[in-house]
C-alpha cells in the first residue's frame, strides 16, 4: 500500500508539480491581479472588487470581440466542417494522386501561424496575388482591400484561419475513417446500398467519434484565436477584427493596463472552460465513456 | 552542540556569499545595459561606448543586454518588480518613465546631471517627471514631412507647402499628375496619431497644450478643432488605396516603402525615416531625391507654428546601479559618443557639439529646425501615461477609419484618466 503511495508521488509527482507551477497559480494570480487596478509597478494596492469584470462585459470594444470570435466558431462549424468531411472522404478513396493530395492538404499545418500570416500579408496585399489572380478572371469587380475594409476584414481572417487549419481536420477525419472495418462496407454492398447511401448510413455514424473531438478542438481554438489576427491586422481597422484574445494583450501590454488585462484573461478562460465542461457532459460524455471510469 | 552550531556557521556563510554574489554582479562597478540596439551599427557603437567608458574607468564594467524594442514593454515592468533590475536601461520618457517611478527602483538623477544636462536644451524636458530628473535622452526626434524632389517636380511643385492651403493644392496638382500624394501606416495606428497631435498643436495654445496633458483632460475647444482639421484632411482623400491596412515600416509594400520605391511622393514620419527607407528600396541614390519639410501651419489656429511633434529616446538608472551611473550618462551626452551616434545616422544628437558630424543635409536641416523650435512637443501617446496614450493613439485610429467623432478623441483622454475602458 505505502509502496503504491510512493510510486504515485514518484510518477506523478512531477507533472503535477509542473502542472500546477504553470497552469493553476497562474490562473489563481491572474485572478487576483483583476480585482486591482494596476499598471504593473509598485504594489497593488487600488483594490476595485468586480469593477474590472464590470468595465469588461459592459464594454463596447469587448463585446464586439466575443461577437467577431462567435463568428468565427459559426463559420468554422458550417464551412470548415462540411468541407473537410468532404475532401476526408475523397481522399479516403482510391485515387491517382491520393498521397501528393494529402500532402498538399496539410502542408499549410506545419508552417507555423507567423509564418502563415506573413505570407498572406503578401498575397492580400493591394495588388498582390489575389487582386492579380481576380484581375487575370476577369473578376476585377470583386477585388475588394481584404485588410483595410471593416466590412471583409473579418472574413479575410477566417479564410486565412481556414486555409492553415483545414489540414488538420481532414488528418483527423482520415484517421477516423481508417478506424471504420472493412466489413462494414462490404455488408453495406451487399445489402445493395449506393455509395451515397452507406456514406450516409454508415460511414458518417461511424465519424461521429470524429467528428465530436474535432467540434471541440475548432471551437476552444476559435475562441482563443490570436496569432494571425496579431500580425496580419492587429485586431484593426476600427477593432473590426478584434478578437477577445487581441483585446487582452491590447489592454495588458500595450497600455499597461494588468489588472483589467488579467479579468479580460479571467472572462477568456471561464468561457473556454464553461464550453468545455458542457461539451464534455453533453457531447462527448458516449465518446469517452469507459475510457475515463 | 558543536555540530548544530557547525551547521548554522555554514549556512550563514552560504548566505553571505549569495548576498555579496548578488550584489556583486550589480552593487560595486559592475553595470548592466539594457539597451534596443539589437543590430548594427547601434549595436556596435553601444559596444564601443561601453568599451571606451571602461578603459577610462577600469573599475567599472559594463554587460550588455541589447533587447527588441518591444520586448522592453513586457520586460522592464517585470524587471523593475523585481530585486534585480538592470542599472541603466533605455527609456522614452513621459506618462511611460512616471508610471517606471511607481516602482521606487528608478534613480532620482536630478542633483547628478545639474551640473551639465543644461547644455541638453529642451530635449531633456521630456524626461523630467514633477520636477525632477529620472531620465536622460540621448538623441532627439523630431516630426515632419519626407518628400519625393522628383515627384514634386513631376507635379510642378516648386517649393514644398507652407500652409495647410499650400498643402491642399499640391494634393490636388499631385493626383492631377497621377501620383499618390502622401502614403501613411495606419495599420499601426501611431502614424494616425501624427497627425492629429500636430493639428492639436496648431490649434491650441502651448500653454493649453501643456496644462491638458498634464491635467488629461482635452476639454478646450482647441481639441476639437484638431479632430475637425483631420476631418477635413481625410475628406481630401490624400492617402493610398488602402491605407487602413498598410504597415509603416515593414516591407516595400508599407508606407515607408512606397515613399522610398516612388510610389507615393511623401510621408509624416520622424527623423529616423530615411534609414528606414533606405533599407525598403533597390535604389542607391534614393537620399538624395529625399526632401524634408515642417508641418504647414494652420491660418488662424492659436498654436505656435514653432512648436515641433517629437520625442526621443534617453537612459534610465536604476537604485541598484553603481554610483558611476549618471556618470555614465554623461559620457553618453558628452560631445565624443554624441558625434559616433550622428555620424552613424542613429539619431539628431542631443549634444549641440556633435551637429557638425550629421553627414547627410537634410538631415542637418532637420537638425537645425529643432534647434529653433520655440518647444517640442513630446507624441502624445508618450507624454500621456502609458494606457490613456495609448487610448487615444486607437481613437484617433478608429476615427481615421470612420469610426467616432473629432469629439470622441478628444474624449477618450480624460475617459481612459478616469479608468473608462
Amino acid at each position: 500500500m505505502i509502496r503504491r503511495r510512493l510510486e504515485l508521488v514518484l510518477l506523478l509527482g512531477p507533472a503535477l508539480l509542473l502542472f500546477v507551477g504553470f497552469v493553476l497559480a497562474p490562473i489563481v494570480v491572474a485572478a487576483y491581479y483583476s480585482l486591482y487596478e494596476w499598471q504593473g509597478f509598485g504594489s497593488l494596492t487600488d483594490f476595485v472588487g468586480i469593477g474590472n469584470y464590470r468595465d469588461v462585459v459592459t464594454g463596447a470594444v469587448f463585446q464586439g470581440a466575443v461577437v467577431h470570435n462567435v463568428v468565427i466558431v459559426v463559420l468554422s462549424l458550417v464551412v470548415q466542417l462540411p468541407v473537410s468531411v468532404a475532401l476526408a472522404l475523397l481522399l479516403n478513396r482510391k485515387l491517382r494522386g491520393r498521397g501528393a493530395l494529402r500532402l498538399v492538404v496539410f502542408a499549410p499545418y506545419v508552417l507555423s501561424e507567423a509564418t502563415t500570416a506573413v505570407i498572406w500579408l503578401l498575397i492580400l496585399q493591394p495588388g498582390g496575388f489575389v487582386d492579380q489572380a481576380l484581375t487575370f478572371l476577369g473578376l476585377h469587380g470583386a477585388i475588394r482591400q481584404w485588410l483595410a475594409d471593416p466590412k471583409v476584414v473579418l472574413l479575410t481572417l477566417f479564410v486565412v484561419i481556414t486555409w492553415k487549419y483545414i489540414g488538420f481536420g481532414i488528418i483527423l477525419l482520415l484517421a477516423g475513417l481508417q478506424g471504420i472495418p472493412r466489413e462494414l462496407h462490404e455488408a453495406a454492398a451487399l445489402d445493395g446500398a449506393s455509395a451515397w447511401q452507406a456514406t450516409r448510413s454508415v460511414v458518417l455514424p461511424l465519424l461521429g467519434p470524429t467528428i465530436r473531438i474535432w467540434i471541440f478542438l475548432s471551437v476552444i481554438g476559435s475562441l482563443q484565436v490570436f496569432d494571425v489576427v496579431w500580425i496580419m491586422t492587429l485586431g484593426g481597422p476600427a477593432n473590426a477584427s478584434t478578437t477577445m484574445a487581441t483585446y487582452l494583450i491590447d489592454h495588458g501590454f500595450k497600455r499597461y493596463e494588468f489588472g483589467y488585462g488579467s479579468a479580460v484573461a479571467v472572462v477568456l478562460f471561464i468561457i473556454c472552460f464553461a464550453f468545455a465542461l458542457l461539451y464534455q457532459r453533453f457531447a462527448l460524455r458516449r465518446d469517452t465513456e469507459g475510457a475515463l471510469r | 552542540m558543536r555540530r548544530i552550531r557547525l551547521i548554522t556557521v555554514t549556512i550563514a556563510a552560504a548566505l553571505l556569499a549569495a548576498a555579496c554574489g548578488s550584489s556583486g554582479t550589480t552593487g560595486s562597478g559592475a553595470l548592466t545595459w539594457w539597451h534596443n540596439g539589437t543590430s548594427d551599427p547601434l549595436k556596435s557603437l553601444w559596444q564601443s561606448v561601453a568599451d571606451g567608458y571602461h578603459a577610462a574607468h577600469p573599475d567599472v564594467t559594463i554587460s550588455i543586454d541589447p533587447i527588441q524594442n518591444e520586448q522592453f514593454q513586457t520586460k522592464v515592468p517585470l524587471a523593475l518588480q523585481s530585486d534585480s533590475p538592470p542599472g541603466v536601461y533605455q527609456q522614452w520618457g513621459g506618462g511611460g518613465e512616471a508610471s517606471q517611478i511607481k516602482s521606487g527602483k528608478v534613480l532620482d538623477l536630478t542633483s547628478a546631471v545639474s551640473s551639465w544636462i543644461g547644455t541638453l536644451g529642451k530635449a531633456a524636458e521630456g524626461w523630467q517627471v514633477d520636477g525632477k530628473q529620472y531620465g536622460v535622452p540621448f538623441d532627439l526626434h523630431v516630426v515632419g514631412f519626407w518628400y519625393r524632389k522628383d515627384l514634386f517636380a513631376k507635379a510642378q511643385i516648386t517649393t514644398p507647402p507652407a500652409t495647410m492651403a499650400d498643402f491642399y493644392a499640391d494634393i490636388d496638382k499631385l493626383r492631377a499628375a497621377g501620383v499618390t500624394p502622401v502614403a501613411i501606416g495606419s495599420k499601426d495606428r501611431w502614424p494616425d496619431a501624427f497627425y492629429w497631435d500636430y493639428f492639436a498643436v496648431r490649434e491650441c495654445s502651448t500653454d493649453v497644450v501643456k496644462q491638458s496633458i498634464k491635467a488629461q483632460k482635452l476639454d478646450d475647444p482647441c481639441w476639437q478643432k484638431a479632430g475637425d482639421d483631420l476631418t477635413a484632411l481625410l475628406a481630401k482623400n490624400p492617402f493610398q488605396q488602402g491605407f487602413l491596412g498598410t504597415p509603416a515600416q515593414q516591407g516595400a509594400g508599407s508606407s515607408a516603402g512606397m515613399v522610398a520605391n516612388g510610389q507615393a511622393a511623401m510621408e509624416l514620419q520622424g527623423d529616423w525615416e530615411p534609414g528606414t527607407m533606405a533599407a525598403l528600396t533597390e535604389d542607391k541614390d534614393f537620399a538624395s531625391k529625399l526632401g524634408w519639410f515642417p508641418f504647414p501651419t494652420i491660418e488662424g489656429g492659436a498654436g505656435d507654428p514653432g512648436v515641433t511633434l517629437g520625442g526621443g529616446d534617453g537612459f534610465s538608472c536604476t537604485t541598484v546601479a553603481p554610483p558611476s551611473c549618471p556618470d555614465f550618462l554623461k559620457y553618453i551626452d558628452g560631445a565624443e559618443v554624441q558625434t559616433k551616434l550622428a555620424a552613424a545616422g542613429i539619431g539628431l544628437p542631443v549634444n549641440p557639439d556633435a551637429a557638425g558630424a550629421l553627414k547627410d543635409p537634410t538631415l542637418r536641416q532637420v537638425f537645425d529646425f529643432s534647434r529653433k523650435a520655440t518647444y517640442i512637443q513630446t507624441y502624445f501617446d508618450i507624454a500621456l501615461p502609458t494606457n490613456v496614450g495609448q487610448a487615444l493613439d486607437d481613437a484617433i485610429a478608429n476615427f481615421v477609419a470612420g469610426k467616432g467623432t473629432a469629439a470622441s478623441v478628444a474624449q477618450s483622454v480624460g475617459q481612459a484618466a478616469t479608468g473608462d475602458k
